[in-house]
């Protein structure tokens, strides 16, 4: 998501699942969509089936979605930027850009300041001693008035598209075989079919999920296919769009509510150090629009902000106290992500962890760390409704957890909680729905709520606060917790908080009253920044309104039988089922696409069979982009300051990797990632462990949970690894033989699973094996006990969101006799 | 899974009377199985798991996603996976789920000795009723397509019954519901070909020059039919036999040896009666039980290597 957001101005998948049938093209990369997503995988057979649609696939493996693809490509694990760069090189040699489009919805126009450049793997302002940029380059040239210049010409060699243009240059078809290992012909074929969708009425949609975002440079690999997209006009319109698929199917909403240590519900961000004041905090968030007229949509922030707080904090929130701004913690880094956490761990800056819905020693990479730092804890609480790996850290399971008990002093609080199908509430999917669920069984045994535990605690807490002082207690005793029942708030009324109420009677310009004090709010347009309302997630806004649960609608229909049910659940933004769907229309207002329009210009408003995202009667004369969120209006070929790495996507090899980077061997992996002295330390290198190795899920199992139903168990029971024929025929494995496979952290033994679905890749005029780890076998539940794939993985993450390197790193692998006892 | 006050029976097993057929007016059903849009999810397989109440023991991984490794008395539907490389150097991941075809012209059926264990509906729906099987493993060589498994705990012969308790009240059969890509319908014979007729001409625009409905005529056709890639060579879909047809050792049995195994059966019966008559029952020795799972150990072990029978083993 840190790369939709910087580049279309909100991160999360443009599209619906539904609309996936529109789809010209189908691109799964980054991804294996119908392992993965074996349900939402229907719309792509519906695409062949009725819109006689081509599916390609490009990933290492020959996987499942590749069984049912019409053309399948190999690439090395950790290269998708050298291989979508290309393809913008292709493009823009081809001339197969939308050019209306490009030129009208992109910033391909926009001057860049003169400061800006790029020489041997490093753009300009970078610092060797802090691993960071300085990016006061990376931005537009700005006129006397503060709007970025422009030349629509595309002349000026500083516009955008030239700037694009000579940055891909070095990306020649026999550069990116050289360093994905892709076969030319099957690459050019590749570009070919995706180029065909530059048409105005062809659209390509394009699937990923951690396929892409598991890398160092994972932002990034999704960023140059968003600016594919961008360049072949394929984002707002049906059957387009970049479709991030979600893994769990709440993740969406964790991100919408701000579960990360540098957010705040709704994508607001939390506060910097050196941020003492809410004025400094406000400064840096006025999203002044850049080019003239622009919506620039996030210039509400102060409203979306102060209607936090007083959600929080009620009327202890006030003018005068800067609306609680003082109560709200101030990050002192970045990121407190879960690689720094558990680094911490290990250092002992940190002693108790709360590891609610997580099960790090599963999940997280270089096992060996992650018990490590749970066995330097105090206290440990785990609240799961499963019996997980983390909880029983402690205990000896032979070599799948060689755990000393005697040594370990962590007090492990195992708090068992009720799951999803025992509770009401919603889930956001992929597509931003929030879907309402009933509750369909009593939780079993002693599990109580998550709502119930938290609450608990914080009762306890609160009164500890009030009885013995203590540093800070006024963000504890503050709290607004105004519930019927405050030892377990319902969820309907979390809900409601989350929606926002006008805490006094709200009245349009004409002083007629449009809603009482107390009264829901029918969406986040009414939100005020002077303490008149409040929200808990402002982009949640008119999920609950007084006409009722919207998250519970169960209405189907679809008007156009084109994947757009508006009646069903309710999605985020303000109901909107495609994001930036303005455009989808040209420049007058029509479809560009007449057979699949989603809306158009009536001539004195937006109509069509989606909510406009955009100004319902914004003419389409007043040049407004329609990229509402982006303070220029249009999508970003080039992003500005927004991601850590550079405005242009660069391909850097993994930290771990075969070979070195032939663009630019002094800089070879991403120079802005953050690695912590001893992770590097156990980084490997080719000669110890010569093989290219990615992990990955099977549809058989969901994660490491359901290794504790039977079925999924006895469907997979055991774990293995997959090895190419060749590289099995030269190391003697034969199938279903024991393997040792180890990196420089640790090492499993497993099955082989020797596959015609692995070929070696020929990388840099040398052959490159990869081998696959599928991860889901542990050392609870009723499948056969595991070590785990993360046994192997390093302590490394992605440059803007510390998302951890599952993707590709080094292994050997042997032959071995059989498990170690 | 029927009962005996079935009225639709148009086939029962020993049996020389023509049944009552009161609902012979209805449909022909087939499943069809499109492999061509089937992703190997194995939502099938756990739905049969799920609706069937069966549960085949946690086994081991031995090299493919093929998992239980075979069909057995707790598995009646099971994806085999294979991986083919092409003429020109592609490779291919073929995936088919495997389970009982419901020959219009069932090989089962005809070689079962035991009258009523297994009948045809007039839907086509061939359905093993376990309370008159006997265990003897007949329909397991009378099958062209290997799939009737004998249970060594009840001594029953067991398969994929098309959900036949659910269709007889108006539902799919479980793996039809369950099937996320839609790879697998339930219809009417009639319109399952013709919607094959469909995908079989979009698969040749994509190239697939050999497309093609598996329903073979070798038994007159069957009730569950594949969509094929490759329908001119369907053995390429982990063994799926090219031209399938009774054993003539069936053939044989049920034309002419039949009515005097039948006799033979009939004048054991007699005898059998005679002799408790004469000199009381049998009654089962420990000696007798050990013999027979020495027998039955050494049947197994036999027919271990073409995979018949798949040992119930402990959970």
């Amino acid at each position: 998501m840190a790369s939709l957001a910087p580049t279309f101005g909100r991160g999360a998948m443009t599209n619906t699942w539904q609309d996936i049938k529109n789809a010209n093209v189908v691109v799964v990369m980054g991804g294996n969509a119908a392992e993965a997503h074996p349900c939402g995988f229907k719309w792509v057979i519906e695409a062949k089936i009725e819109n006689g649609a081509k599916l390609i696939v490009i990933d290492p493996r020959f996987t499942r979605t590749a069984s049912v693809a019409d053309y399948y490509a190999p690439i090395r694990p950790g290269t998708d930027i050298a291989f979508l760069s290309g393809v913008i090189r292709y493009l823009l040699e081809k001339d197969k850009i939308q050019h209306e489009y490009v030129r009208a919805y992109t910033n391909a126009s926009l001057i860049v300041k003169d400061g800006f450049s790029f020489a041997d793997g490093l753009f300009s302002g970078y610092s060797e001693d802090t691993h960071s940029y300085d990016k006061s380059s990376w931005d537009y040239e700005l006129d006397d008035q503060g709007f970025a210049k422009i030349d629509d010409t595309w002349q000026h060699p500083r516009c955008v598209i030239n700037l694009l243009r000579q940055h891909v240059a070095r990306y020649t078809p026999e550069m990116v075989s050289r360093i994905c290992g892709t076969p030319q012909d099957k690459y050019l074929h590749i570009c070919d079919t995706l180029a065909a969708t530059s048409a105005p009425d062809k659209a390509m949609t394009s699937l990923f999920a951690l396929g892409w975002t598991q890398h160092s440079i994972g932002a990034q690999n999704i960023r140059t296919m968003a600016m594919v997209q961008l360049l072949l006009g394929n984002i707002g319109v049906a059957g387009g769009g970049m479709n991030a698929l979600r893994g769990h199917s709440n993740i969406q909403g964790l991100t919408d509510i701000g579960l990360m240590s540098d957010q705040m519900p709704g994508y607001l961000t939390l506060p910097h150090e050196n941020e003492t004041t809410f004025e400094d905090y406000m400064k840096t968030r006025q999203f002044k629009p850049l080019r003239p007229n622009q919506i620039s949509y996030w210039q509400n922030y102060k409203k979306f902000m102060v209607s936090f707080q007083k959600s929080f904090y009620g009327n202890a929130a006030t003018a005068e106290n800067n609306w609680a701004y003082d109560w709200l913690p101030k990050l002192d880094v970045p990121l407190y992500d879960i690689i720094r956490a558990f680094e911490m761990m290990n250092k002992g800056a940190m002693n108790g962890y709360i590891c609610q819905g997580f099960n790090p020693l599963q999940a997280f990479p270089d096992r060996g760390k992650i018990r490590r730092g749970l066995s330097k804890l105090k206290f440990l609480v785990t609240m799961d409704p499963l019996d997980t790996e983390t909880s029983r850290f402690w205990e000896d399971f032979g070599p799948q957890n060689p755990a000393d008990s005697a040594s370990i002093q962590t007090e492990v609080f195992q708090l068992p909680t009720s799951c999803f199908a025992e509770e009401n509430g919603s889930l956001v999917n992929s597509t931003r729905w929030l879907q309402w669920h009933w509750k369909a069984a009593e939780p079993p045994g002693e599990a109580k709520s998550d709502i119930w535990i938290m609450s608990g605690i914080y009762h306890r807490m609160r009164e500890m606060y009030r009885k013995e002082g203590g540093a800070f207690p006024d963000p504890i005793l503050n709290l607004s917790w105004d519930y019927t029942d405050p030892t377990n708030p319902d969820p309907e009324e979390l809900a409601k908080d989350m929606n926002g109420r006008a805490r006094v009677d709200l009245k349009d310009e004409s002083g007629a009253v449009t809603l009482k004090a107390g009264q829901l709010l029918d969406g986040f347009g009414q939100l005020r920044d002077d303490g008149t309302t409040e929200s808990g997630c402002w982009v949640f806004s008119g999920s609950y309104t007084e006409q009722g649960n919207q998250m519970a609608r169960r209405d189907a229909s679809d008007p156009r039988e084109q994947g757009i049910a508006p009646n069903w659940a309710w999605a985020w933004p303000a109901n909107r089922r495609i994001l930036y769907n303005r455009a989808s229309a040209d420049l007058e207002g029509n479809p560009w696409n007449p057979e699949k329009p989603i809306i158009r210009w009536s001539g004195t408003k937006w109509v069509g069979i989606d909510v406009p995202d955009y100004g319902p009667t914004v003419k389409p004369s007043d040049s407004i982009g329609p990229f509402i969120m982006n303070a220029e209006g249009v999508g970003r070929l080039f992003a500005r300051d927004m991601m850590a790495e550079g405005p242009f996507p660069e391909h850097y090899e993994p930290f771990e990797s075969p070979v070195p980077n032939v663009l630019h061997p002094k800089v070879r992996s991403n120079p802005a990632a953050r690695v912590f002295p001893d992770d590097m330390a156990a980084f490997g290198t080719a000669p110890e462990y010569p093989f290219v190795a990615t992990t990955y899920r099977l549809t058989e199992h969901f994660h490491y949970w359901s290794k504790h139903a039977l079925i999924n168990a006895i469907l997979q029971p055991e774990e293995f690894v997959e090895i190419g024929e060749v590289l099995a025929n030269e190391k003697g494995i034969a199938q279903g033989s024991w393997v040792r496979v180890s990196s420089k952290r640790g090492h499993v033994v497993c099955k082989a699973y020797v596959t015609k679905r692995i070929k070696p890749l020929t990388v840099d005029g040398k052959p490159t094996h990869v081998i696959g780890v599928p991860i889901h076998w542990g050392f609870t539940g009723q499948a056969r006990k595991g070590y785990g794939a993360n046994t192997l993985t390093p302590s490394v993450g992605d440059a803007n969101t510390q998302t951890p390197e599952f993707k590709a790193f080094l292994v050997n692998v042997e032959s071995v006799k059989g498990p170690e006892v | 899974m029927a009962d005996l006050q079935s009225q639709d029976y148009i086939r029962r097993s020993a049996t020389t009377l023509t049944p009552p057929s009161a609902r012979s007016h209805e449909d022909q059903v087939a499943k069809l199985i499109d492999v061509t849009r089937c992703i190997g999810c194995k939502a099938c397989q756990a739905a049969c798991m799920e609706w069937n109440d069966l549960r085949s023991p946690v086994g081991e991984f031995t090299g493919s996603y093929d998992n239980p490794h075979d069909l057995d008395p707790h598995t009646w539907t099971l994806m085999r996976f294979t991986e083919h490389e092409t003429d020109d150097g592609n490779l291919e991941w073929l995936i088919r789920k495997d389970g009982c075809m419901h020959c219009e012209d069932p090989g089962c059926l005809k070689a079962c000795p035991a009258p009523g264990a297994i009948v045809q509906y007039a839907n086509g729906i061939v359905d093993f009723i376990s309370a008159h099987c006997i265990g003897c493993g007949y329909c397991v060589a009378g099958c062209p397509f290997n799939i009737p498994r004998i249970s060594k705990v009840d001594h029953k012969s067991y398969k994929c019954t098309l959900c036949s308790d659910r269709v007889e009240v108006g539902l799919e059969p479980a793996c039809v519901k369950a099937c996320p890509t839609g790879a697998i319908m339930f219809g009417s014979k009639a319109d399952m070909t013709d919607w094959a007729g469909d995908r079989i001409d979009d698969l040749k625009s994509r190239g697939y020059q050999n497309a093609g409905l598996y329903d073979p005529p070798g038994v007159s056709g069957t009730h569950v039919m594949y969509v094929l890639h490759h329908a001119d060579k369907p053995s390429l879909y982990a063994g799926l036999p090219d031209d399938p047809k009774i054993s003539p050792a069936v053939t044989f049995w049920k034309g002419l040896i039949k009515p005097v195994a039948l006799a033979g059966v009939a004048l054991a019966a007699v005898s059998g009666f005679l002799h408790w008559v004469i000199a009381g029952p049998n009654e089962v020795q420990p000696e007798d039980e050990a013999e027979a799972e020495h027998l039955l150990a050494a049947e197994r072990s036999k027919k271990d290597g073409d995979n018949r029978y798949n040992a119930d083993k402990p959970a």
